[in-house]
């Protein structure tokens, strides 16, 4: 379809393009952005006038619960979730029902998903078999079948000895392996060590669980080559351990979720589950350095970490609770929230969820890492509409994703996000939209 | 960011469910050991019966067993004329998969008033006074590491008994203070009542520095903990500690730690010696001390049934 | 208009003892009991100037009151202390004003908590009618009415004087 977006506020934060124009689509393709020639003859015509015409979002860890819970149309409504969102791409984690370990579940994961056509979708495979952290998986064959990535997503590997020969073997074919820095022995608190858990009578989790394995990684890596994607980082002195990582020159990244970002362990309040997760919220400092750290590049990416978790094991005594929150939704209005609290630029704002990532995927994603989390004429038709001013309350009943549950309700938190997605478009074609 | 009413107040900041001390005014915590009083006097009557409750059904949930605390609670709605129900969850519906909050409706539709939660997890009488019927009012007996309110507060009523003013007073909580509800509960209100020194005394390993947050004296030396204390609260060792992990084993632990004649005599001469019990003789006491005549804990036990009605019927007079 | 000016405390007590010494008179071995707080103040000045051996007892409606599911427990309430028998003794019950009756009926319950009396009497400073139960004083040292949105109470000085107030309900 030949589509005229037209009069709005482009933002290409990889190229600097910030500036009022229209967008023309053909097929799957952007063919002119900024001036649009007149011989463009578009079937339909939208019109962006003080709206943000940026790329896609890009979001690094998403769960969509299937393969295991088909059965209840996960899949349809968490993709749909991601397109109201404004994401277009995003990546699953393997810990799925059964595990992503075999090519044939990622396969199947890939062609769903395909065929709803709301957002592209990356699976990481599992490092070890049923993520149990012993024997290694067929990493090859799982990255035919379209994994962009190997993961243990929250389980660790005990051993040593083991995650230096999957990080050995990825390395050989150049395969990035995403890891959770947490020590599996010190990482099993439901809350972040100090006054709030003790006053809570909560187990803690001390940061030297984060610290102890980002030393580990490290000394992996150096050893063995490999590159590695650490996964939501939560403390000030994990952010400094990557920082330093950087400048010695390991090929290493990170990201941060948007639980982490905004919230500290007083949020926990009287005990809200919506406050379990995992990593979980530290305190004002560790707030702080994440911020400045997204900032100026030493954490890479803003991820949405959307956990669906169903009501019975949300409404449970704090430690009983599963982690997690929903957040595809969320994800630009607390990036913008950010954005503004920091004083950043709004493309510098939106690089962290639509250049930046892809950049962290790079050519994992194959063709698509030359234009994904891009406006560029040639490049692919995935886009983000979003009117930067319309203020919302997060209503759990209002969202789209069946995960209902989430720190920032507005119901609890009282809090009101600036940033409203009017239209998503993947691969030219119109995933979600709404009508102002 | 996220803000929240406390649960245990209604609007007009009268307690409508007791779950914990921290966050509760101080008129409110005097307020309830000034009932206590009274209804001390009825448990010494012949007629032990008033009838404040008398129509009300009261259930003991106990998610965890304690035959004495249920007891307690027990005896306390009966002599406030309530009807009281026992359930020993462990062994019903939940075990058969039932969750809490179904639980909490099946029992809500038997018109309970009152629910006396006993957990092992904290926060989870804060689940149910939050999703159980307005009217019914919830006690917390006790969850996970949270708080064991009424314990402090029992705590406190002995304390004001034998030592009157709280602003004059050195008070040593002694043992596994970082697991320990009851030790939670007491530092809040102590701090609260406006003792001026609370020290925490035990190992590292039980007694962490950053409990100095909570308002206390962190020590690590019985013998400077128990210094010219007036008030020792020496709580429990649980078995589980010593399983080697965490503690080397008793013996060692009563040797350092442990409440004897001759770290007594550190104390003040009249220092009153309390336990929330029960006791593990030779292990955070001596035989000797427990027994002996600084020791107020039998005494604390009819405090307890005296403060429990206190609480149960000051609550049940106040509407959500 | 009632106003405190109108009912002069000091004065009523003297009456009121006149009529006490005349019940106590007609009852062998009576026993002064107050009701928390204005009758508790009445029954000790009473125990002194009738020249009666050992304490007036103390007694509270607290713990018996019917209005427990609207108003909770008083703040104030008080605590009831006898320090004799109640088993078949005489039984003068003191209080400042006598309106609905209520506050007696859980009195005369709280009373049997201890022990069967042999009789119970009442004496009041003021009865000021409105009646809501079948009781009644049999002494009363004046006898007033007053519009049910007033509320009248005794109070009592640094000096131990007497006096009345008369405060429209909240």
């Amino acid at each position: 379809m030949k589509l005229l977006i037209r009069n709005g506020h482009l933002v290409d934060p990889a190229s600097g393009l910030d500036t009022v124009g229209d967008l023309a689509i053909a097929g799957d393709r952007i063919v002119a952005l900024g001036p649009v020639s007149r011989d463009f003859e578009p079937e339909r015509t939208f019109d962006a006038t003080g709206l943000v015409v940026a790329p896609g979002l890009v979001d690094l860890n998403a769960r969509l619960r299937e393969p295991g819970y088909e059965h209840e149309g996960m899949l349809e409504s968490e993709l749909a979730a991601a397109a109201a969102g404004g994401v277009t791409s995003l990546v699953c984690p393997p810990d799925t029902d059964p595990p992503l370990d075999e090519p044939g579940l990622v396969e199947m994961l890939k062609f769903r998903a395909r065929k709803l056509s709301r957002c592209r979708v990356f699976p990481l495979g599992a490092l070890t078999r049923g993520l149990a952290g012993e024997a290694l998986t067929e990493m090859a064959e799982l990255t035919e079948s379209g994994c962009v990535a190997f993961s243990q997503a929250d389980s660790s590997v005990v051993n040593t000895l083991t995650l230096q020969r999957a990080l050995q073997y990825a390395a050989t074919f150049g395969f990035a392996v995403w890891l959770r820095p947490q020590d599996p022995w010190l990482g099993h608190g439901v809350a972040a060590n100090g006054a709030v858990a003790t006053r809570l009578g909560l187990s803690g989790v001390p940061v030297a669980a984060e610290t102890i394995a980002l030393f580990t990684i490290f000394e992996l890596m150096r050893v063995t080559g490999a590159r590695v994607h650490l996964q939501r980082l939560s403390s000030a002195a994990g952010v400094e351990l990557v920082r330093r990582a950087k400048a010695e020159g390991l090929p290493v990244t990170a990201d941060v979720s948007i639980n982490s970002l905004h919230l500290t362990d007083v949020d926990i309040g009287y005990f809200n589950p919506a406050l379990r997760l995992s990593p979980p919220v530290r305190q004002q400092r560790d707030r702080e350095a994440l911020q400045a750290a997204l900032a100026d590049g030493t954490i890479d990416a803003l991820v949405s970490d959307h956990t669906p978790v169903g009501a019975d094991e949300k409404t449970l005594p704090f430690a009983e609770a599963t982690p997690g929150a929903t957040g595809l939704e969320l994800l630009l209005g607390l990036a913008l929230r950010w954005g503004e609290q920091c004083g950043l630029s709004l493309p510098d704002t939106l690089a962290r969820i639509t250049c930046e990532p892809v950049r962290v995927l790079g050519s994992a994603i194959g063709t698509l890492a030359a234009s994904g989390g891009r406006l560029v004429q040639g490049g692919v038709a995935d886009v983000c509409v979003f009117d930067p001013h319309e203020r919302w309350r997060v209503d759990a009943g209002a969202l789209a994703s069946q995960g209902k549950h989430t720190p920032f309700a507005f119901a609890t938190s009282g809090v009101e996000l600036a940033g409203r997605v009017r239209a998503t478009l993947v691969a030219g074609g119109m995933a979600y939209e709404h009508l102002g | 960011m996220l803000s929240q009413r406390n649960p245990q107040l209604n609007k007009n900041g009268e307690l409508i469910h007791l779950l914990s001390i921290e966050g509760l005014p101080r008129a409110v915590i005097t307020q309830i050991l000034d009932t206590a009083g009274t209804f001390l006097s009825v448990n010494e009557r012949d007629v032990k019966k008033v009838p404040l409750l008398r129509g009300k059904s009261v259930f003991n949930l106990f998610f965890e067993n304690s035959t004495r605390t249920r007891t307690t609670f027990e005896i306390a709605a009966k002599r406030l004329s309530a009807d009281v129900i026992n359930l020993d969850i462990a062994r019903s519906s939940t075990a058969k998969g039932e969750s809490l909050l179904d639980t909490i409706a099946n029992l809500s539709a038997m018109h309970a008033d009152m629910f006396v939660v006993r957990h092992s997890e904290s926060g989870a009488p804060y689940l149910i006074a939050e999703h159980c019927a307005p009217h019914v009012h919830v006690v917390n007996a006790g969850d996970g590491r949270h708080a064991h309110p009424t314990q402090g507060l029992l705590d406190m009523y002995t304390i004001r008994h034998y030592k009157g003013d709280f602003t004059q007073l050195t008070v040593a909580i002694v043992g596994d203070i970082v697991n320990s509800r009851v030790a939670r509960s007491d530092i809040h209100a102590l701090t609260t009542l406006g003792v001026p020194e609370v020290r925490a005394v035990g190992p590292k390993t039980l007694v962490p520095g950053d409990l100095a947050g909570m308002g206390v004296r962190v020590c690590h030396d019985m013998a400077e903990g128990v210094r010219d204390a007036d008030v020792i609260i020496m709580l429990r060792l649980q078995n589980e500690r010593m399983s080697g992990a965490v503690l080397p084993s008793a013996g060692e632990y009563f040797k350092r730690f442990g409440l004897t004649a001759d770290k007594l005599a550190l104390a003040k001469p009249d220092a009153i010696v309390m336990h929330p019990g029960p006791i593990n003789r030779g292990v955070e006491i001596d035989s000797a001390v427990a027994d002996g005549h600084s020791s107020v804990i039998l005494p604390q036990v009819t405090f307890g049934i005296a403060v429990r009605m206190a609480v149960m019927s000051t609550i049940a007079g106040n509407v959500a | 208009m009632i106003t405190s000016l109108t009912l002069d405390a000091e004065a009523l007590f003297v009456a009121l003892r006149d009529g006490v010494r005349r019940l106590c008179a007609d009852r062998p071995g009576a026993s002064l009991v107050g009701i928390w707080s204005g009758g508790a103040w009445l029954a000790a000045r009473l125990q002194t100037d009738l020249g009666l051996p050992g304490e007036a007892g103390v007694i509270t409606s607290m713990l018996h009151r019917d209005d427990f599911a609207e108003r909770g427990l008083a703040a104030d309430g008080g605590t009831t202390r006898l320090p004799f028998e109640i088993a078949g003794r005489h039984i003068v019950l003191i209080d400042d004003v006598l309106y609905t009756g209520r506050t007696i009926r859980a009195v005369v319950n709280e009373l049997y908590d201890f022990g069967r009396p042999a009789s119970v009497a009442l004496a009041v400073l003021v009865d000021r009618g409105g009646r809501e139960l079948p009781i009644e004083a049999a002494f009363a040292a004046a006898r007033v009415t007053l519009a049910p949105d007033q509320r009248l109470s005794l109070a009592k000085d640094a000096n131990g004087r007497f006096s009345f107030a008369v405060q429209e309900a909240a």
